[in-house]
């Protein structure tokens, strides 16, 4: 029995951007504003983080450039036969917060998740001109649909929390830091007076 | 004394475990479509439209409504005249595994110190409670732990009274924001020790959402705090409204005169719950 019969349907006038982000496209997104992101992006949650900054304090080289690139906060079920990926909605972000500014430092251009960042990172955004997205929590079925192409590129033995290059096309987030420093989680709280 | 077979259980196991991560309940669901329809912002409304358009997607194609399928939560309400025919824990955790594996779904356990993943979603954490009756039911709740992490306890002073559980528990909601994936069920566990008071909070979830707590001075209690944290306007995602919490569910329990634990378990809207009585 299914209560509901819906068309799968986003968001109406969503800001289209290409990934990987320009520093033109960046300085144009406010936060607020509701995006549609196609093109590349990779993925990575707390163990890869952790992975990334032990080969950063190495001095070893990433297994993937990170530099100018979306990282997006997901460990996503496995594919089904026949499909590209399956659930892969966001993670929540502070526990990515102690390694953020160690890859902002490096070149990241944007990291998406949901949830709202430490004031470090929100500071070492402001430094490096990096912003922050957050993408729809627990609604990893839907968003799957949005992910055209999966491809593992390091620490399978991860399981995952492994790194993947996702294709996406039309992936909905809303702006919440921008390079203006404004936070957009901040801006509804002080709407409702609060 | 009536006889359940181990493999009977595995097999319930699996199936509750599959069916948890890909269908909603109707309470859940029920509960999403109101807030939809009373919710004032319209980012949010959108928001919640695209939710239950999930929740059909995920249905339909059985692809897990979201992708942490969690650490899995067994409750096990045996009667007193029936007995399993082997170990029921065993055959419970055999089921986990069976389910997680043949149902795609994430493996998110691992050892808490070197982070190894177990790779099979085991061990689950299972809870035995003996019952009246002669039958075996079975209630799986997959946590996710978005909204796990945003859980709480307080051993507060009696003095602290109503007021201070409302407080402790709006504030906790409220200051978790965007994290655990508003709008939340809210489970409080009142009373008994430090860890009843966290068990009752989880078991609080078990019951279908929105269903007020039987005694009439804890279901105005529920009310209450519900009211003060959608109040606070943080709304789905943190998008603002007037839906932070879809409900809030108190069990309570007899404390010592000296105590007042009050533990909050901060259940995500994707409420993922299912039960079979064997």
């Amino acid at each position: 029995m299914s209560l509901l019969r819906y068309e799968p349907r986003f968001f109406a006038d969503l800001v289209k951007v290409i990934l990987p982000l320009t520093a033109e496209t960046m300085a144009g997104l406010e936060a607020g504003d509701l995006v549609s992101l196609s093109g590349v992006l990779y993925t990575g949650r707390d163990q890869t983080h952790r992975r990334l900054c032990a080969l950063l304090e190495q001095g070893e080289p990433l297994p993937v450039d990170l530099r100018g690139q979306l990282l997006y906060y997901v460990g996503p079920t496995p594919a089904r036969p026949g499909q590209v990926i399956g659930a892969a909605g966001p993670t929540t972000s502070y526990r990515m917060d102690a390694y953020t500014p160690q890859l902002l430092a490096l070149g990241l251009a944007a990291t998406m998740g949901k949830g709202a960042r430490s004031w470090a990172v929100r500071q070492a955004m402001r430094q490096e001109g990096a912003i922050y997205l957050a993408t729809i929590g627990g609604a990893g079925a839907l968003l799957s649909k949005c992910i055209k192409k999966s491809e593992l590129v390091a620490f399978a033995d991860a399981g995952p929390e492994a790194l993947f290059r996702f294709e996406v096309e039309g992936f909905p987030a809303v702006v919440i830091n921008d390079l203006a420093g404004r936070d957009y989680y901040e801006m509804v709280a002080a709407k409702q007076g609060s | 004394m009536r006889l359940i077979d181990p493999a009977a259980v595995t097999r319930a196991v699996r199936d509750l475990a599959i069916a948890a991560a890909c269908d909603l309940e109707p309470d859940i669901l029920d509960a999403l479509l109101a807030a939809r329809d009373r919710e004032i912002s319209p980012l949010s409304r959108n928001i919640l439209e695209l939710l239950l358009t999930n929740s059909d997607i995920a249905s339909r194609e059985k692809i897990p409504v979201c992708q942490d399928t969690g650490i899995a939560v067994i409750f096990a309400f045996l009667g007193r005249e029936a007995r399993v025919g082997g170990d029921l824990a065993i055959a419970i955790q055999e089921g986990v595994r069976q389910g997680y594996s043949e149902g795609f779904l994430r493996m998110s356990v691992c050892d808490p110190l070197t982070r190894v993943n177990t790779m099979t979603n085991t061990p689950a954490v299972i809870h035995l409670e003996l019952v009246e009756g002669d039958t075996l039911r079975l209630c799986m709740l997959p946590k996710g732990c978005g909204s796990e992490n945003m859980s709480g306890l307080a051993m507060l002073p009696p003095s602290a009274g109503k007021p201070g559980i409302v407080r402790y528990v709006s504030e906790l909601v409220v200051k978790a924001g965007s994290n655990p994936c508003p709008p939340v069920t809210v489970g409080v566990g009142i009373g008994g020790s430090f860890e009843k008071a966290a068990l009752l909070a989880k078991q609080a979830l078990l019951r279908p959402v929105g269903q007020p707590a039987d005694r009439r001075d804890v279901a105005d209690l529920e009310t209450e705090i519900l009211t003060v944290i959608n109040e606070q306007g943080q709304g789905v995602h943190g998008m603002g409204g007037n839906n932070t919490a879809l409900a809030v569910h108190i069990e309570v329990y007899p404390s010592h005169i000296a105590s007042l634990p009050v533990a909050v378990n901060i259940q995500c809207h994707a409420h993922r719950h299912k039960e079979i009585i064997l």
